[in-house]
């Protein structure tokens, strides 16, 4: 299989190309493209990515997000994306874009004394 | 919110109650809490409990098939939609059924009625008990079904028995998902290539001499005046909803003859096809060789 896979999704991997390519032998039943569900509960405050499922369009990804996604009364809102309209960084170059922070101590905001008084922190 | 929940995403998706049965989602909600279940006064317990065991098996039925369609479904996303709608029809048996037993005095439990009464006693309508040849049958089958419940459970849930009220109040929402996922795939299919065009415009040919059974009044409705609804008056509004579902897939409503009726009874009888033998077989064979198990 030709297909790179660089980035991390909700089923461990979103393809790069278009749609992924079946084995020439097997009969392809389905070419239905990877939609990514995100969910916000009654209490949450943003959409959280749960899984990934397969559907014709986005239509139908909402229903099977719904059937899928919500069936023990998890969520109030989803939205669903084409997981080929996510642009991922990639695994080869994470040295270059994460480790450069991880020794940049001073970028957290740990210097300070904080009066007990002040709530939130 | 606490700081901690902040950064644990999947926090927001459950609520916080004191129910720890679940992993995520919890905040359930019983249909039926703080509704008097004694039979309201002037109606007939009997009646009362004939009618509820016909909408009970009509659901119970009906579920039953649809399991059926677990492991066999095309996609696995379509087979979790079906598992979806066969439980909530599950859950609207179960307390139909409930009722029954409230309802005739015999105290009797949902089990004893869906796996201790035999072919003859069982009243769904004939539509729910027949098999999909195919999954335009299924869609097509789900369409009548769920667009003719949604009407019937719509006045039911103005009856005058509360707790046939509330079961409805219940199911309108449910149903109204269940005509939701199968007008969208009839439309799919039918506007879609020549081959799903074809099986779907055959499909509902198998379906439709079923339709004239679910608008025939039955004695037990008119004995039951401000509690049961008459089936006879929710066609226009059924046909008006499965003419736009067609038109707008571009199938035609099949001209068909309903399916006869054995020396005047049908389905609400007690008559069934033959198909059904097998299926109550299925359904009830594990209960019926160990009738006292308890798991």
């Amino acid at each position: 299989m030709s297909t790179e896979f660089t980035a991390e999704g909700g089923h461990g991997a979103v393809p790069t190309s278009a749609a992924v390519p079946a084995t020439s032998d097997v009969v392809v039943r389905s070419d239905w493209p990877l939609f990514e569900v995100f969910l916000r509960g009654k209490r949450g405050l943003n959409h959280v990515h749960v899984g990934s499922l397969h559907a014709a369009d986005a239509q139908m990804a909402l229903h099977h997000a719904r059937d899928l996604y919500t069936r023990r009364n998890e969520g109030v809102s989803i939205w669903v994306v084409p997981a080929i309209q996510i642009t991922a960084s990639s695994p080869d170059e994470k040295d270059p874009f994460f480790a450069p922070s991880g020794d940049k101590v001073y970028r957290h905001p740990t210097f300070y004394d904080i009066p007990d008084d002040v709530p939130h922190m | 919110m606490s700081n901690a929940d902040e950064f644990t995403v999947y926090g927001g998706l459950s609520e916080v109650t004191d129910d720890h049965r679940w992993a995520f989602g919890t905040g359930f909600t019983d249909p039926l809490e703080g509704i008097d279940s004694s039979v309201p006064a002037g109606v007939d317990g009997a009646a009362l409990a004939r009618y509820s065991l016909m909408l009970g098996d009509d659901a119970l039925v009906y579920s039953q098939r649809l399991q059926q369609w677990m492991t066999r479904a095309p996609e696995l996303e379509e087979e979790t939609a079906i598992a979806n709608i066969a439980l909530d029809l599950l859950g609207q048996a179960r307390l139909l059924l409930s009722r029954a037993g409230q309802a005739d005095g015999t105290g009797r439990e949902e089990d004893s009625y869906a796996f201790f009464r035999d072919e003859a006693e069982f009243l769904n309508v004939r539509l729910v008990e027949t098999v999909d040849a195919d999954f335009a049958e299924l869609v097509g089958r789900l369409l009548l079904f769920a667009s003719w419940r949604l009407a019937l459970f719509d006045r039911l849930s103005g009856s005058k028995d509360p707790v046939l009220a509330a079961i409805a109040a219940k199911a309108v929402k449910e149903l109204t998902y269940h005509r939701d996922y199968a007008a969208q795939w009839v439309i799919r299919l039918g506007d879609g290539t020549d081959v799903s065009q074809r099986k779907m415009q055959a499909a509902l040919c198998v379906v439709w001499p079923f339709i004239d059974e679910l608008f025939t009044p039955h004695p037990a409705e008119a004995s039951l005046p401000g509690v049961a609804v008459n089936v006879g008056t929710l066609r226009a509004e059924v046909d008006d909803v499965l003419h736009t579902v067609c038109a707008t897939a571009g199938l035609d409503r099949p001209q068909r003859t309903g399916l006869t009726r054995v020396a005047g009874r049908s389905g609400r009888d007690g008559v069934h096809t033959e198909a059904f033998g097998y299926l109550l077989a299925e359904m009830q064979s594990v209960a019926r060789a160990h009738p006292d198990a308890t798991w």
